[in-house]
């Protein structure tokens, strides 16, 4: 038992678990829609498209969240824009506006004087570095984030299963769309200081994906994508603190280890399952 | 929350009584980017209770015609109204895709499934109710469906498949169904099923859109026609419109007519895609 609870000594170590266990519960729920309506490159992009937002709000002292919304949902409005009116593909537009905003936080980051500190934190998070204010608005966030998810289910399940039905149904499916892209700025601004930009996509995706072989209905699969997330956050963390690893790729190398797992032993849809 | 409500849906308009359930007014689609009409100078009437095939090669627009009476595409210029309003004023138009284009591994059971179709009538910020709960059940019970409740879609065969997104569009109530190609792929005895939950529609006065490549079935169970191909080639009953000329207008080389004795055998090379 000494070794599960030798690390808690530090308080540092417990915010930092507890912003993991935060962040893997909170990102799988969104991520579970980005699985199922296949828009994982959507999401790696949002989650880097929101650098110039999180660097500018950071300058001008505003909450990072805020910027993080107006630099995410204005990058989707523009690619939906230039893919509604212009000649190209959606992808060939999130490319482009992805490495484009992305350049463009890291122009902004490179005025700083300590801006090889600051962009290692923004790539790669600095979960030990968690203050109290953080873990709050995580919290917070958090839980804004799933409540908004409880009060749509419904309409988030059929927009996401069959958008013709949601015509029929005359929901206000442009709406839900731009409210899934907002829920997904800010999951992202949660998780941001615990696995930072360039491992947002495996909690948003991994642990969504691995349950996506265990359960056959939407809220199973978020609940046990949830439970995968954050049993990953935790194990990350115990996992960097014994073996001297940085503690997001921990985090992610769970996840993805548990999703190895399912992907070969799940019932029925397990690869061992299939060929046995 | 009174801005979350006005989006809700109970915009629906009152039926117009006196009114077709289906008119096509001149109704043309261009798609941007290719010169080509999809649909060119379309004008049809659909009485309340009819049921009606669409008969026509691929790419003969079957596919734009259904998403401008589901009200997912505007007409470029015409009109089309049904029970007297514009589509986008209903709740009550069912529409069964093909079911290649549903994604089978989905996580939802068929009970979630036939709900969906209540969403529209249950409403924004409200979780469904036991009534919602028994008129799924009901209409699942319709369409010969009440033990397949708690499968996950992708383990039904496809005559089950077919008949569960048939009762969700019961669900919703609909009083106009599109039907995208749901013959295609079943034997003799599940195509008989669909027609048989078709034919206990018909005491509601349910108006029926069927999409299929079957030019038989479409003669023998059908009240009317509509062969298209880009546009109306012919709109009327079997015995009247399934002419030579027709069947040539319509599917161009694609087709050949072999005269065996009495009878004409229609041959169509562009069925069955699936």
């Amino acid at each position: 038992m000494t070794w599960l609870l030798d690390p808690l000594q530090y308080t540092f170590i417990v915010r930092g678990l507890l912003a993991a266990l935060i962040v893997g519960i909170v990102c799988p729920v969104i991520g579970s829609y980005i699985v199922l309506r296949g828009m994982s490159f959507l999401g790696d992009a949002l989650a880097h498209a929101i650098l110039p937002g999180i660097v500018a709000a950071y300058f001008l002292g505003w909450p990072l969240f805020l910027g993080a919304l107006v630099a995410g949902v204005g990058t989707a409005l523009a690619i939906g824009f230039v893919t509604e009116k212009g000649e190209i593909k959606e992808d060939t537009a999130i490319g482009v506006f992805f490495a484009g905003m992305f350049a463009l936080g890291i122009a902004m980051l490179s005025t700083r004087r300590n801006y090889s500190v600051d962009l290692t934190h923004i790539l790669f998070g600095n979960l030990l570095g968690v203050s109290p204010t953080d873990l709050l608005a995580s919290a917070v966030l958090g839980v804004l984030v799933i409540l908004v998810v409880l009060l749509f289910y419904k309409e988030f399940l059929v927009i996401s299963f069959d958008p013709l039905l949601a015509t029929t149904l005359r929901l206000p499916s442009r709406f839900f769309r731009y409210l899934l892209l907002i829920l997904l700025a800010v999951t992202i601004v949660v998780a941001l200081q615990t696995v930072g930009v360039a491992l947002m996509l495996a909690m948003l995706v991994t642990p969504a994906a691995a349950a996506y072989q265990l359960t056959h209905r939407l809220h199973w699969m978020m609940l046990v994508a949830s439970a995968i997330g954050g049993f990953s956050g935790v194990a990350g963390v115990y996992l960097s603190y014994y073996i001297n690893i940085a503690s997001g790729p921990a985090v992610v190398l769970v996840a993805t280890g548990i999703f190895i797992l399912t992907f070969l032993f799940a019932p029925r849809r397990g690869l061992l399952w299939r060929y046995q | 929350m009174e801005a979350i409500q006005q989006l809700t849906l109970h915009r629906e308009l009152p039926h117009q009584p006196d009114k077709p359930a289906l008119t096509l007014q001149d109704v043309c689609v261009r798609y941007n980017g290719s010169g080509a009409e999809a649909l060119s100078q379309i004008s049809l009437r659909v009485e309340k209770g009819e049921r009606i095939a669409i008969v026509g090669p691929n790419g003969a627009g079957k596919s734009t015609l259904f998403n401008l009476i589901v009200g997912s595409l505007r007409p470029t210029s015409g009109e089309v109204h049904l029970f007297g309003h514009q589509p986008s004023g209903h709740i009550c138009i069912g529409y069964v895709p093909q079911r290649s284009q549903i994604d089978w591994r989905f996580p939802v059971t068929v009970k979630e499934l036939v709900m969906m179709g209540r969403v529209g009538k249950i409403g924004l910020l409200r979780w469904p109710r036991k009534r919602d709960w028994e008129m799924v059940q009901h209409c699942l019970e319709r369409v010969n469906a009440a033990h397949l409740a708690h499968k996950q879609i992708g383990e039904l065969s496809g005559g089950q498949q077919q008949r569960v997104f048939i009762a969700r569009a019961l669900a919703q109530e609909a009083e106009f169904l599109l039907l995208d190609e749901p013959l295609t792929g079943l034997d003799v005895p599940n195509q008989e099923a669909i027609f048989t939950i078709l034919d206990s529609l018909r005491p509601d006065g349910v108006t029926v859109l069927v999409a299929t490549h079957d030019l038989n079935l479409a003669a023998a169970r059908f009240d009317q026609i509509l062969l298209l191909n880009h546009r109306v080639i012919a709109y009327g009953a079997a015995a009247t419109i399934l002419t030579t000329p027709n069947l040539l207008a319509a599917y161009g080389g694609h087709i050949h007519l072999v005269h065996a004795g009495d009878e004409t055998l229609v041959l169509a090379d562009t069925c069955c895609e699936h």
